[in-house]
């Protein structure tokens, strides 16, 4: 049993990586001309510049989401929790909105024009998640630290709803951050997510045998004599930060948090060590799917990123459910 | 230190003898290079005069042609219209999801944009030279003008962009002494956008109007263009009111502004998209947006 369990966890992981090869490639071919295929010498330089930072960006922010999607659902146990339920998707808004109403003004200082709105976004989410920490008093108490993350949450997002009314003419550019985008990430910007989610994915499957335990209970995790409260606050500064890292460089990509790890759980029950790797490699492939339709279905216009990874994402979810049910009359959740 | 300050001066100077030289000549300038302060605070040095211009923004793509240098350009954003020539070239996309791909095949040697533009630090990342400017006021646009001048490296940058703001200036004044006095020191509101946005005294749309001899009843002290509370503009009753032509259709149905002066005597100047589109940009179209203005008060205030 547990060897076809393992048999079947490579066995996606192969398949997810083969896709992502396929994606990557495709990535080079879509451009603003739709799919071009004949002309890949003429592009040399835009392709370097252009279409594989954004291809590999989208896989890598598709990547942390699946990750900090996967770590948040064993943490809450909760198979509805997603990457931003800490607040962090409101304070990301809040501060981009708070970065163009500097940029709107007439004097911003050089030390704001280095920060950037990047920097505002990633610094507003690290904000709210923060705050909804000492609001919660520490990681004990699950719920609380749900209600907190929901309060700075509507907080946050009110406050940037006051900016909206109060400076109008920033309103398109917060709100096609919200949609979130993949069109305009650097090579600088892969780097840093490279590195956040390197690390991330190291610590979380390290400390995944807590997810294990949390599975089965906080008493029998404690009597596993796991150090659950040090794990924890681990887990959330590593959910913090991918969330961050991805939401900074992309914007706020819908449902790819929530979508991947149940993907991932649809095909494969196991160990959180493998099905948080899996979350990584299927959010990657979610975000870089949806990353090359967005700019291959209707080019040379671009939809917003995070529009198709809801459609793409929940219509594989429901599909998939579909099967479920008509498979086990009983009609059992796949929450782990 | 000293020595680096004198170095500076020196160098200055120099700029300046050779900028006043080429002002004077007959050919394009070479070699001196200009050096722009945008709205972001970032000092950009265009060193030749660039041959591949893209602006992001309609009102500089017009400040662009309006100094004789439309064939500069080789692209525009999706909602530049103005003069005819920019219609022929490629559009690029809005402010927040301009098309970087496309921009970028375009080779341009300098791009144009608004302050909040979102493509900026990736184009400066790609190395592209990338000018953020977005008149304000229109002593502010005075400055645009100047700059844009100078960044085009065009030939007498200064004197052209004197002329077109003197040009417009006169405009604005010829327009001004054919309001019918009756007109004059009439209570305006200006509704600039949905969910009721003024524009206010202190805005580009505002001078223009005060310089109409009309009085705003959104002060400077508001902002340039602050949403106002509905009850706020049946208080301050206007006797003219200034509105796109959709908003205008359901006006009678706002609750309690039926009492409005201006809707009572259906003094109502409503723009269609056509003319807002030159009416709220802060382009070198000012004159024709008075014109416009001016066209309205004349039928309502028939002499």
């Amino acid at each position: 049993m547990n060897a076809a369990k393992v048999a079947s966890a490579s066995k996606l992981a192969w398949q997810l990586g083969f896709l992502l090869w396929l994606l990557m490639m495709a990535g080079a071919l879509v451009g603003s001309e739709g799919w071009a295929w004949g002309q890949v010498q003429a592009d040399a330089s835009l392709i370097l510049d252009i279409r594989l930072p954004r291809t590999f960006g989208a896989c890598l922010a598709g990547a942390l989401l699946g990750l900090a999607g996967a770590l948040a659902q064993g943490l809450f146990r909760n198979p509805l929790a997603d990457p931003y339920l800490l607040g962090s998707a409101s304070g990301a808004s809040l501060g981009v909105a708070i970065g163009m109403v500097m940029l709107s003004q007439l004097d911003v200082s050089p030390w704001f024009v280095r920060v950037g709105i990047t920097g505002m976004a990633f610094m507003g989410a690290w904000l709210a998640v923060a705050l909804s920490l000492v609001l919660s008093w520490g990681v004990q108490h699950t719920l609380r630290l749900l209600l907190a993350g929901v309060v700075v949450g509507v907080v946050f997002g009110a406050i940037a709803s006051l900016l909206l009314v109060m400076f109008p003419q920033i309103q398109g550019s917060v709100q096609s951050f919200m949609l979130g985008s993949t069109a305009y990430v650097s090579w600088p910007a892969c780097g840093l997510m490279l590195g956040v989610l390197l690390v991330s994915w190291g610590v979380s499957v390290a400390a995944s045998p807590l997810l294990d335990g949390l599975a089965l209970g906080e008493a029998t995790a404690l009597s596993l004599g796991l150090p659950v409260k040090s794990l924890r606050w681990v887990l959330l500064v590593v959910l913090a930060l991918c969330t961050a890292a991805a939401v900074a460089q992309t914007g706020l990509i819908a449902f790819v948090g929530l979508a991947a790890p149940h993907l991932v759980r649809a095909r494969v029950k196991g160990m959180h060590g493998k099905t948080l790797s899996l979350s990584c490699l299927m959010g990657a492939v979610l975000l870089g799917a949806a990353d090359l339709l967005a700019r291959g279905l209707m080019a040379p216009n671009e939809l917003p990123v995070g529009v198709l990874t809801a459609i793409l994402g929940g219509g594989y979810m429901l599909y998939l459910m579909h099967g479920m049910t008509s498979r086990s009359a009983g009609g059992k959740g796949g929450s782990a | 230190m000293m020595g680096a300050l004198q170095w500076v001066s020196l160098v200055g100077m120099l700029l300046f003898v050779q900028s006043v030289l080429a002002q004077n000549a007959a050919f394009p300038p070479t070699g001196a290079p200009f050096s722009v302060t945008d709205d972001r605070g970032r000092t950009v040095v265009i060193e030749k005069a660039p041959q591949r211009v893209i602006t992001l923004l309609p009102s500089l793509g017009e400040i662009v042609c309006e100094l004789q240098a439309c064939e500069l350009l080789v692209g525009v954003d999706r909602y530049s219209n103005w003069p005819e020539h920019v219609k022929t070239l490629p559009k690029l996309g809005g402010l927040d999801d301009t098309q970087l791909e496309a921009l970028v095949k375009l080779k341009p040697d300098l791009v144009l944009l608004a302050r909040s533009s979102r493509v900026t630090q990736r184009l400066e990342s790609l190395g592209i030279k990338v000018v953020a400017l977005e008149p304000q006021s229109q002593e502010d646009m005075h400055r645009v003008i100047q700059q844009i001048a100078g960044a085009l490296h065009l030939d007498n940058a200064k004197e052209r962009a004197e002329h077109l703001w003197q040009s417009i200036q006169q405009k604005l004044e010829a327009v001004a002494s054919r309001v019918p006095s009756s007109a004059k020191g009439a209570r305006i509101y200006f509704e600039a956008g949905s969910g009721y946005f003024a524009a206010g005294e202190a805005s580009y749309i505002g001078e223009t109007l005060k310089r109409l001899g009309m009085v705003n009843v959104v002060t400077p002290v508001m902002g340039s263009f602050p949403q106002v509370n509905p009850e706020f503009v049946v208080k301050a009753n206007p006797q003219i009111i200034f509105m796109g032509e959709r908003a205008a259709t359901d006006l009678k149905t706002r609750p309690g502004w039926s009492r409005i002066e201006a809707i009572q005597k259906q003094r109502i100047c409503s723009f269609t998209p056509a003319q807002s589109d030159i009416v709220v940009r802060s382009g070198p179209r000012i004159p024709d947006a008075a014109e416009l203005m001016l066209a309205c008060l004349k039928r309502i205030y028939p002499e």
